[in-house]
């Protein structure tokens, strides 16, 4: 390790005598570098092994080593910071429109910060700030979402005007310039360096460094990593992170048991030009030009511009013979239009002499959020890729996060957005992240609105009534790879199209989602809900009863045919996921989870539950379809088609029973929505779905029966205040934090996960707490909508943030769902938040810098709303008419 | 009457067909990028065929075209049949007995090639299982003959393939086959003949065996963009001194000023080379002993029955090729295979003209690459402006065979399309197509030169 320490040391001392772009060395370098022999053995085991020498892999091992772990071995194929992370244009910004990102790019810049001072290397460090550019006014919404977020962060941002940007930046042509978002802190570094100066202070603290290794896979046994071949021998581990960049889909596919990293490499275009007459100041700041798909930075004198076009060119990466990324083709007619672009936002460049066009990969993920964690498939082996080309931005922060997860066993922030067990394998097939990421890529660049929805990769997971849906108007959104309904457009009725309806304000789908909701109200509608997740847990004996009584935190040992909400909680007491789980005998037991939930929860319950051949396990997402029967009339539908009584007395709520409906038997029928709203939920085997449903239609009709959709159940259910996870909820919340103590058995007669951090909670109190907000003064058919992420304000101060909203069709009036804290005023430190604090306040939400007034309520108007709705029904029958 | 363009393209462009190599992999980079192919009909039906296929068990891509002529029977014989054998002449010794084995076992065989064909490319499925058992034996025999030691020679290989398939198709014609249809079928691709000009790719090396008088040409660019032809075959035909030699070599002197008459072989054929053709090849004898077993179709053909005059000596031609070998460098941008149809009509210097300021057109194969130059922002974009808008408007065609066939039918005298002869040439009736042009088919072959580039750095 030594000499691996001189040789990185003399590395960066000749570099620091040759101040130029690592690029036009790399030749020299490889060639001196070859007949040099391996400089130490490897060693037989360690405890982690990192793949990838690259910022990702360089980042963890620092961290790692900070955290105390150090016997730890990073393997690199080529040489250190050669991949990806030597082409990257090394902008560190926090203009991000994902909270976590945010945070790991701030992370990020802190630490680049004094990176240098604390290693001895140079690393380029200059902050120069950022300014985000809008031509349009949808433009400038966006960023002043953003705005708001890095505000209530402490990251100082402000939204200035065209004259202000030209004070920042002399060479930009502002004639078609709304307003721009300038982010003073953002930085510049050399992201080579940045990637050495960690591998420095990581082999100080006693990480092993190897180069021109290379991983050929990972051995795994009984779900457990145990080691890794390489090209020089075997290491054997018991942590492994892949952190192969654009490699690490083929790395995961390599060993026995494939891990799936969804990532997929693009051609990414920058160019770089030769100094300026009058060479630009290096602190000048960076511009990003969303609507020219553009950014320009400084870079020795002159500038470096790269962009992210809308006809991206995907790379093959099969056969990792690449060990360093030389020479990809420079095309300029593909550049071509980002150069025109180019020269629009900087006329006075025209005469600026090109030194070069590069051509790097880049890595882009199904859904523009990076990927890291352990595989839900074998233990101790652990991701952090992707990076959607924010490498050097996210690198600090994911590497920190990372190795927190590791050496805590969970990370110090909700990581769930980024987490590799939202995806499974079903979106790992090549063909499925070619066309996905050609449409990611540019959309780095587009306007994100409120709920836009992939348009590749589509109509892979459906239900067995999707044709008939389809027929009738559906119109579509995916989660998992499963295709939902957002809404029914009636006959005769059109949309906008795609490109139109894209609104930060009221869109276009209002009325009709009004109507939906309307009929679950009043009559009952029916929603296809077959893409949740779906276990049977059964056993010969108690073993299913008893481990679920330990993993879930209220009491399943209910009576035959009950059905329970219940957390999945962790050992602090948040949820990893919300569930209702229905009894169906002693021993056996139907789990329903959200979509999303397949990878993760599967993942957690098979890490927890015993190995039993007695307990069995089961996945039976695929083998029903769901169809939810929502609305006061839901009851009558039902018990005409099973000549069965439904009514309370006889099928209660919570309620969970087999019957047939129609010609078919065994139906599952339970009495819950998902929305608080009466009605009922049936599981369907698949062959039954076409007659089930056409039976329900028919029956329905004389109830005044319609299809609904999604964008109808969230209404509902957010305002009845039902959170639900993934959206609301999530490992960092506890049901004391929102208001479901009814939903913990904290006297169930033994120990279950979580319970001790609830109890200690009860008597504490909790630090945050789940409010529902009423906008008052906000006019929907004017004002921009609240979306989630919007900060909340009690008193004048930023006490937390909302993480869902929805326009209530019963109140009519915006409900957004969120988090109140209570900072202390004058430390800042976070003290109990009460019932009286939240009662006690004035609030205000942000949407995009504006704050609209909001009345705060800790529970749902349920009395309210009957009372409220007999009052509506003789207006409503009068509107019927119409 | 007067074709519009629509209807001039529609025309052009009913046959093309292209393949681009699946993207570079870093695992198998091809040196071709990909090609694009097309057919213009004379007669009818067309006697051309063409084929292209990428060897699945060994490297390379194979690519031929092949000029019928007294039918069209043999062209699609060789055109459906020459690949595999010369697939089956290149696998390693251990792979013809896994292949052996598992026809033995009823096994599913490993595919041998994969091939890239236009809709109109039909293989002959009544044949098949004749063909397949003529090509097993002759694995069979080669894995007799060679146990163990493996021949990668590729010259070796196209050499044995082509003899070999012209001695099935000849010896199928002998035995007949108990199925009438099949019988006068076999008969057919042996009575008729064809050219063959097929390409072996393989990294940079370029394998051309030709027999007869179609033609593959290299589309070089110099260094100062311009472009030429660099010839890789020889034509099979009275104007090549060699070959007139080379047939008179074989035969007695008596026979010397019958041999060569009006430029064609005993006064009769054209190409001096080719598949089939029986009646140049087999004795006198064993014509008539075969057509008067055959069936009553054969018998009423006047051509079948008809003995070449001066026929003393056979045989009188061969279906042996000439292979030549061409190392690929940075500057072979393309290859471009067709059948005699079109070099009657263009010049092979107007043909690396055209298809090279095609290529570069459209597909930019010719990068714009800023090296050592000075090259300022504003002048790089005027640059790529006019590119755009030079595609957009000149270029209707996306098929570089398709755009050579418009200029080797429309070309006037100043070498550019004239629609006016364009739509003449095409309208011309069937029966006087014939007279004004021959059958055209074109293959051109696109090579990649960063990895040929790259080849050559590693050598």
């Amino acid at each position: 390790a030594a000499g691996m320490f001189l040789r990185l040391l003399s590395d960066i001392q000749w570099r620091a005598a040759h101040p130029k772009w690592r690029r036009m060395t790399s030749s020299q370098r490889s060639t001196s570098t070859t007949a040099e022999p391996h400089p130490v053995s490897l060693p037989a085991q360690a405890q982690v092994v990192i793949c990838g020498g690259g910022i990702m892999g360089t980042s963890v091992a620092y961290h790692l080593s900070k955290m105390g772990w150090n016997d730890i071995v990073l393997l690199e194929q080529g040489r250190l910071a050669a991949g990806t992370t030597r082409f990257c244009a090394g902008i560190v910004s926090t203009a991000r429109p994902v909270s976590i990102e945010r945070k790991m790019a701030h992370y990020s810049n802190k630490l680049y910060q004094q990176l240098e001072q604390e290693t001895g290397v140079q690393t380029g460090y200059m902050k120069t700030g950022s300014i985000s550019l809008a031509q349009t006014q949808d433009r400038l919404i966006s960023l002043k979402r953003i705005a708001s977020s890095l505000n209530v962060m402490g990251i100082p941002c402000e939204i200035i005007s065209p004259k202000k940007v030209v004070q920042l930046h002399p060479l930009i042509n502002i004639h078609d310039l709304v307003g721009a978002m300038y982010v003073p802190e953002d930085a510049l570094v050399s992201s080579a360096n940045v990637s050495l100066a960690l591998a420095t202070a990581a082999s100080r603290n006693g990480v092993q460094i190897h180069e021109r290794t290379s991983v050929s896979h990972v051995t795994v046994q009984k779900g457990r990593v145990t080691g890794v071949e390489t090209d020089r021998g075997r290491i054997q581990c018991e942590y492994f992170v892949n952190c192969a960049g654009q490699w690490a889909y083929e790395l995961g596919h390599s060993g026995e048991e494939p891990v799936h990293i969804p990532l997929h490499a693009c051609e990414h275009f920058y160019l770089l030009t030769h100094p300026l007459k009058e060479p630009l100041s290096s602190s000048l700041p960076t511009i990003v030009d969303p609507d020219g798909r553009i950014y320009i930075r400084n870079w020795q004198g002159g500038i470096l511009s790269g962009g992210f076009e809308k006809n991206p060119k995907p790379l093959f990466t099969e056969g990792r013979n690449q060990l360093e990324i030389q020479n990809l083709q420079e095309d300029w007619d593909h550049f071509g239009p980002l150069l025109g672009a180019l020269l629009r936002r900087m006329p006075g460049l025209e005469a600026l002499q090109i030194m070069q066009l590069v051509n790097c990969p880049e890595s882009f993920t199904p859904d523009m959020r990076c990927i890291m964690g352990e595989s839900p498939t074998a233990q101790g082996y652990f991701v952090l890729a992707g990076m959607n080309s924010a490498g050097i931005s996210y690198g600090g922060g994911a590497g920190k996060y990372l190795a927190e997860w590791m050496v805590n066993g969970y990370p110090s922030e909700n990581v769930w957005p980024l987490d590799l067990k939202r995806f499974g394998t079903l979106q790992s097939s090549r063909t499925f992240l070619r066309h996905r990421v050609m449409e990611v890529m540019p959309l780095m660049c587009d306007l994100k609105v409120p709920r836009w929805d992939f348009q590749t990769g589509r109509q892979l997971r459906t239900s067995p009534l999707y044709d008939r849906l389809d027929a009738q108007g559906a119109r579509w959104m995916e989660k998992h790879g499963f295709e939902r309904v957002k809404y029914f457009v009636p006959p005769g009725k059109d949309l906008l199209d795609l490109d139109h309806s894209k609104t930060f304000y009221k869109p276009d789908w209002f009325d009709i989602v009004g109507s939906e909701v309307k009929c679950c109200k009043e009559a009952v509608s029916v929603i296809d809900m077959s893409s949740f997740t779906k276990f049977e847990i059964s056993s010969t004996g108690d073993q299913a009863l008893e481990s679920l009584q330990y993993l879930f935190s209220n009491d399943l040992d209910v009576p035959v045919g009950h059905v329970v909400h219940t957390g999945m909680l962790n050992e602090k007491g948040g949820y990893e996921n919300d569930c209702s789980i229905a009894r169906l005998s002693k021993r056996s037991f139907f789990m329903i989870s959200p979509t999303d939930q397949q990878v993760h929860c599967w993942a957690w319950l098979k890490k927890r539950l015993p190995d039993d051949s007695n307990l069995v396990m089961e996945d039976v997402t695929w083998k029903y379809t769901a169809l939810n029967l929502i609305g006061p009339r839901a009851v009558d539908v039902l018990s005409e088609l099973s000549y069965a009584p439904m009514t309370a007395e006889h099928f209660p709520s919570l309620f969970c029973k087999e019957m047939s409906v129609g010609y078919a038997n065994g139906i599952r029928v339970m009495s819950i929505t998902h929305t608080g709203e009466p009605g009922f939920v049936l599981y369907i085997p698949i062959e039954y779905a076409l007659h089930v449903y056409n039976e329900v239609m028919n029956m329905g009709q004389k109830y005044g029966i319609r299809n609904a959709g999604y964008y109808a159940l969230r209404s509902l259910r957010i305002e009845k205040f039902f959170a639900f996870w993934g959206q609301d909820l999530d490992a960092f919340t506890t049901p004391m934090e929102c208001g479901r103590e009814f939903q913990v058995k904290l006297e169930k007669g033994m120990q279950f996960l979580g319970q001790e951090a609830l109890l200690e909670q009860k008597q504490n109190g909790v630090y945050k707490r789940f409010t529902m907000f009423i906008l008052e003064d906000h006019d929907t058919d004017m004002d921009l909508w609240p979306w989630w992420g919007e900060p909340i304000f009690r008193n004048g101060r930023y006490v937390g943030k909302t993480t869902s909203s929805a326009y209530s069709y019963t109140l009519e009036r915006h409900v957004c769902l969120g988090f109140v804290h209570h900072f202390d005023e004058k430390t800042g430190e976070e003290l109990v938040v009460t019932t009286d604090f939240i009662n006690q306040g004035e609030y205000e939400i942000d949407i995009a810098g504006q704050r609209f007034q909001a009345k705060a309520k800790l529970y749902p108007f349920s009395s309210l709303f009957t009372q409220r709705r007999r009052k509506d029904e003789v207006e409503l029958s009068g509107y019927q008419r119409e | 009457f007067y074709l519009t363009p629509p209807q001039v393209n529609s025309i052009l462009k009913a046959n093309e067909y292209s393949f681009k190599v699946p993207e570079f992999d870093g695992k198998n980079v091809s040196s071709v990028l990909g090609f694009d192919s097309n057919q213009l009909p004379a007669n009818a039906p067309i006697e051309d065929r063409r084929s292209a296929a990428t060897c699945l068990q060994t490297r390379g891509m194979l690519l031929g075209v092949f000029d019928g002529h007294a039918g069209c029977a043999c062209a699609q014989a060789v055109s459906e049949r020459l690949f595999y054998y010369i697939a089956v002449s290149l696998l390693p010794h251990e792979t013809l007995l896994e292949i052996e084995n598992a026809v033995e076992s009823g096994r599913a065989l490993l595919p041998i090639l994969q091939w890239h064909k236009h809709p109109n490319d039909y293989f002959s499925k009544e044949a098949s299982k004749l063909y397949f058992n003529s090509l097993r034996t002759y694995w069979q025999e080669l894995i007799d003959l060679n146990s163990g030691e493996t021949t990668t020679d590729v010259r070796e290989a196209l050499i044995n393939a082509f003899k070999r398939l012209d001695n099935d198709i000849s010896l199928e014609a002998q035995v007949g086959d108990p199925n009438s249809f099949l019988n006068y079928l076999v008969l057919r691709v042996a009575f008729s003949g064809a050219t063959a000009c097929v390409a072996h790719v393989d990294g940079v090396d370029l394998h051309i065996a030709n027999t007869g008088d179609s033609r593959a040409m290299l589309g070089v660019q110099e260094e100062d963009g311009s472009w030429s032809a660099v010839t890789l075959s020889y034509d099979h035909n009275a104007q090549n001194e060699h070959e007139v030699e080379r047939v008179k070599m074989e035969h007695p002197k008596s026979e010397e000023k019958s041999l060569v008459k009006q430029d064609r072989l005993l006064g009769l054929l054209m190409p001096f080379r080719a598949f089939g053709d029986v009646k140049f090849k087999w004795s006198i004898e064993l014509q008539k002993r075969v057509i008067e077993a055959g069936p009553d179709q054969l018998n009423d053909n006047e051509y079948t029955k008809f003995i070449p005059p001066n026929y003393h000596t056979p045989p009188y031609l061969t279906a042996e090729p000439e292979v030549i070998h061409h190392k690929l460098r940075p500057q072979d941008k393309f290859l471009v295979l067709a059948t005699d149809g079109l070099w009657e009509t263009m010049h092979r210097q107007d043909v690396a003209r055209i298809v090279g300021e095609y290529l570069t057109g459209v597909h930019h194969q010719q990068p714009i690459a800023v090296g050592g130059y000075k090259v300022t922002l504003g002048q790089m974009h005027g640059l790529l402006t006019e590119r755009r808008a030079r595609i957009s408007s000149v270029f209707e065609d996306q098929n570089a065979a398709t755009h050579l066939i418009r200029h080797a039918v429309g070309n006037n005298e100043f070498g550019t399309v004239d629609h006016e002869r364009l739509s003449k040439m095409l309208s011309l009736p069937e029966e006087l197509a014939r007279m004004y042009r021959d059958d055209i088919t074109i293959i051109v072959v696109q090579f990649n030169s960063h990895v040929i580039g790259a080849y050559q750095n590693e050598e």
